[in-house]
């Protein structure tokens, strides 16, 4: 009886879809339970921690992020069926949005721009790289919208997704602060804050923290933004040349 | 059954989408466009169907572990992370205030505005 060398599992494993998607659940599963000991601080945030414990992984066992993916796209896959979804709180809430329509409409307008200007603003003045900035320009948007647009302007879509999700992490640790801080009270004004400038993280957050009318604000703010920058951005960098 | 017909909604709306994206060459991408045809769907028929809801609800509570598999690409810009870190932590960290001070303003200024002419007109 002879059993196979644990090298030879470990290569037939290793290139089968089945590990990473495992991992990528496990690492899931592990970094919630951390994140629920430390009192659920955004600090702490699920997915940065998985993240960071599946790029320790994958170094520690020199595996490429192309093998990796083969395995986690069938995750990756269900973020397009989940943006659909948000139609679901959308029509829920579809009365209190026609009541707030104009104030729908400014805050799309006003935060799209400061978003982009101000990361574009900020990113040139510090004297970052040409393709950091325009990687930079879309981070406030959802990320398949925001990778597409980065594509789209000569940015680098990968690194894009990364900083998307910094933005939506940084969004979930500031923001309850600037809305404590400047007395936003009204749950549907904050959820759409958040949603703008943090996408899917602030999304979230407003249905975890308060509740499910800023939740549904928040996935509006996050499909608006995102339809918004996809039509102005790609023109507006031709126009500035950047 | 009921999970089945619902993840078929939602991959029919976002195929449309798709093939709306690709056949006008529109900038925004397929999954957003397949959003707005359910969120018209859902408006024509007036009420959510049971199945379409505990799908979709489903993935919308685990949205975040979605982003997992696309945020562990951050992998293959570890040199240009390192270049530009003070750069990227300062301009997400400002311009994350800034987007929000500025949206959560805006709309209360107007809504506060709306308010009160509705309260007037009533």
């Amino acid at each position: 009886m002879s059993s196979l060398p644990f090298g030879q599992v470990w290569v037939y494993l290793a290139a089968s879809p089945l590990l990473h998607l495992f991992a990528t659940l496990i690492a899931f599963v592990i970094a919630s339970r951390i994140n629920r000991w430390a009192g659920g601080t955004p600090l702490l945030h699920p997915v940065i921690l998985s993240i960071a414990m599946l790029i320790a992984f994958l170094l520690l066992t020199h595996t490429d992020y192309p093998t990796y993916f083969a395995g986690a796209q069938f995750l990756h896959f269900l973020l397009g069926p989940a943006t659909v979804a948000l139609a679901i709180p959308l029509f829920d809430q579809r009365e209190r949005v026609r009541r707030l329509l104009w104030p729908v409409i400014a805050g799309t307008l006003a935060g799209v721009a400061t978003a982009v200007v101000s990361a574009v603003g900020i990113s040139l003045v510090m004297g970052a790289d040409h393709a950091t900035v325009l990687s930079l320009a879309p981070k406030s948007v959802t990320s398949p919208i925001a990778m597409g647009i980065a594509e789209k302007i000569g940015g680098i879509p990968s690194l894009t997704a990364g900083l998307v999700l910094l933005t939506g992490v940084i969004g979930c640790i500031i923001g309850p602060w600037v809305l404590r801080l400047t007395r936003i009270t009204d749950p549907a004004i904050r959820g759409f804050s958040m949603g703008l400038a943090a996408h899917g993280f602030g999304t979230a957050y407003c249905f975890s923290t308060y509740g499910a009318i800023a939740g549904a604000f928040s996935g509006l703010a996050m499909g608006l933004s995102g339809l918004v920058t996809a039509f102005v951005l790609p023109p507006l960098v031709q126009l500035f040349g950047l | 059954m009921s999970l089945i017909i619902g993840m078929s909604i939602l991959l029919g709306c976002q195929f449309l989408g798709e093939v709306l994206s690709l056949a006008l060459s529109l900038p925004i991408p397929g999954p957003v466009i397949g959003m707005l045809i359910l969120l018209v769907g859902l408006i024509i028929r007036g009420s959510v169907p049971p199945s379409l809801r505990s799908m979709g609800e489903g993935l919308l509570k685990y949205l975040t572990l979605l982003f997992v598999p696309a945020g562990v690409g951050l992998i293959e810009h570890v040199g240009l992370i390192q270049r530009e870190f003070w750069v990227l932590l300062v301009t997400l960290v400002l311009s994350a205030a800034v987007t929000l001070w500025v949206t959560s303003q805006v709309m209360q200024r107007l809504a506060h505005r709306g308010g009160k002419a509705q309260e007037e007109d009533a």
